[in-house]
């Protein structure tokens, strides 16, 4: 089974020009430098883990991406277009709204907080963005959304609000929320850490589904390593800023000599 | 001096025409303020340094000058400025006096409010792609004025004690009546007392009902917070 996942992504490889690339990204908050130049690839439709102890970057690494930080330096480049600059008169400068706007719609992105707008009901949660930025009409946006709340397994919960659902059903509601815009990559930052341990499994069932019938590329910041290893084709071991170690997951988990990497995941065993 | 009820019964008719004035100059500076409030809140909200240090600095301008010298300054000085200077109505210059002073302070709620919308929410919005107006619109404002109402219903309040104010460039409400009536007949203890009754039947009915909002109000920011606390300690 794992073979014939490994070998896959290495026939997309071949074929298919990357999503996104990183090439020489830094970020620096302040006077402290917290991605030191990353160098990184992802397909279409692949879905990517990454690991390492915490302040390692990880989330940084996903917000540069969504556009919620921006980088110091280096390029983030997605489906062609570079993401954080553009072209005006001939020159490269730092990208608008507008610009920005252009590219961020092919990004999609699950919160460890849910962020589910407490004003608004399940479904409309899941229909806000399709009418008012797809400027899809109501009709189709809501049969879409109904669609996607069934397949996360909530559409029973249509019309209550976020805040008389448990965390997981939050979080499921958050899948489906970007999930209707169809985004071509999907970013997950730690989407079970905030939940009891029992709603977990139920979470992660909702990732693996999109997974498998997906053909949405997804970056998985998780500690879930069990997971990682089953869901992902590639896993990235990040610490202090650069990745230190890359592979299939067996690979990285299981057959890496990187000493950091090990004591890391020994925390993991137990 | 002694209390006549004859006099009493005469200047009420003369006084409470010029309610309709006073409430309606009162609701029309609200108007104005809530609407200007807005203006200065997103002025500051420019990220360019100089243009937000400016506004600030207007903002405090306004807010520590009386606003009677506000309301002088529109209705007499203002015409007299050659070229920008435009003779306005005593209505009309209340309204701008009191409505600018007064949504400094509304433009300040609207801060608070605003301010009180989590860094998720935005983050969610960006994330979904809105336009910065759908994310105003659809996402922020209507998190960020709920909370705001009791605060807002207690301006109104007291901007309707500060509108007799008005009567000093000739608005006709109440108190302007009731002195018009005093010089009259050289009694204003009656007339005076009928002002100060209608504000009390006006002022305190209306802070018992904002109050009785505040109340629910909190109570429901409480469930809410309630709700993050169990949330938090889940976490
Ligand atoms: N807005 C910010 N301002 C200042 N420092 C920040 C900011 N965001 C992150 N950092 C710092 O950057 C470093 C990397 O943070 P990041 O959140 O990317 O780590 P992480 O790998 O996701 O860690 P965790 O596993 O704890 O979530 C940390 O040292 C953090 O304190
Ligand atoms: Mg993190």
């Amino acid at each position: 089974m794992e073979e014939v996942a490994v070998k896959k992504t290495s026939e997309i490889e071949e074929k298919e020009d990357p999503i996104v690339v990183y090439k020489d990204v830094h970020k620096s908050f302040g006077d402290i430098e917290v991605l030191k130049g990353i160098n990184l690839e992802i397909k279409p439709a692949e879905k990517l883990a990454l690991i390492g102890p915490s302040g390692s970057g990880k989330t940084t690494i996903i917000r540069l991406l969504m556009t919620l930080e921006e980088p110091t330096s280096g390029d983030i480049i997605v489906n062609g277009k570079n993401l954080w600059k553009m072209e005006k008169n001939g020159k490269l400068v730092r990208a608008n709204e507008h610009h920005l706007r252009n590219v961020r719609g092919e990004i999609g992105m699950v919160f460890q907080h849910f962020n589910l707008f407490p004003h608004m009901t399940i479904l409309e949660n899941c229909t806000v963005a399709p009418i008012h930025v797809k400027k899809e009409s109501k009709e189709k946006a809501r049969e879409r959304a109904i669609e996607m709340l069934e397949r996360v397994g909530l559409k029973d919960k249509l019309h209550n609000y976020p805040s008389q659902l448990s965390g997981g059903q939050k979080q499921r509601v958050a899948m489906a929320r970007a999930l209707v815009m169809q985004p071509k990559i999907m970013l997950f930052d730690e989407v079970t850490s905030a939940l009891d341990p029992e709603l977990v499994g139920e979470v992660l069932e909702v990732i693996r589904d999109i997974a498998n019938t997906g053909k949405t590329a997804m970056v998985l910041v998780t500690h879930e390593m069990d997971f990682a290893k089953d869901v992902a084709d590639r896993v990235l071991f990040l610490d202090k800023g650069v990745i230190a170690e890359e592979g299939t997951p067996e690979e990285v988990l299981q057959n890496s000599k990187n000493e950091r990497l090990q004591s890391f995941l020994r925390r993991f065993r137990g | 001096m002694k209390w006549n009820w004859e006099t009493f019964f005469d200047a009420l008719p003369f006084i409470l025409p010029g309610l309709g004035v006073t409430v309606g100059l009162t609701f029309a500076c609200y108007l104005f303020a809530l609407v200007f409030g807005f203006f200065w809140t997103f002025l500051r909200r420019i990220p360019i340094r100089t243009i937000n240090w400016t506004v600030t600095w207007v903002m405090e301008f306004i807010r520590s000058t009386p606003p009677l010298v506000q309301l002088f300054f529109i209705y007499y000085a203002w015409p007299m400025i050659p070229g920008i200077g435009v003779a306005l109505s005593p209505f009309t210059s209340a309204i701008l006096g009191l409505g600018i002073h007064f949504s400094t302070y509304i433009g300040e709620i609207y801060r608070s409010g605003i301010e009180s919308v989590e860094k998720g929410q935005w983050e969610a919005a960006k994330a979904l792609n809105f336009s910065t107006v759908d994310k105003w619109r659809k996402i922020i404002l209507p998190q960020a004025i709920p909370p705001t109402i009791p605060m807002l219903g207690n301006y109104l309040i007291i901007m309707f004690k500060e509108v007799p104010l008005a009567s000093t460039i000739g608005v006709a409400g109440i108190l302007l009546m009731a002195n018009t009536y005093g010089a009259r007949n050289w009694a204003y203890l009656e007339p005076l007392t009928i002002v100060g009754i209608i504000f009390l039947l006006l002022s305190y009915p209306s802070a018992i009902l904002i109050n009785k909002l505040e109340k629910r109000m909190n109570r429901r920011f409480d469930k809410e917070m309630a709700f993050v606390k169990e949330e938090v300690k889940n976490a």
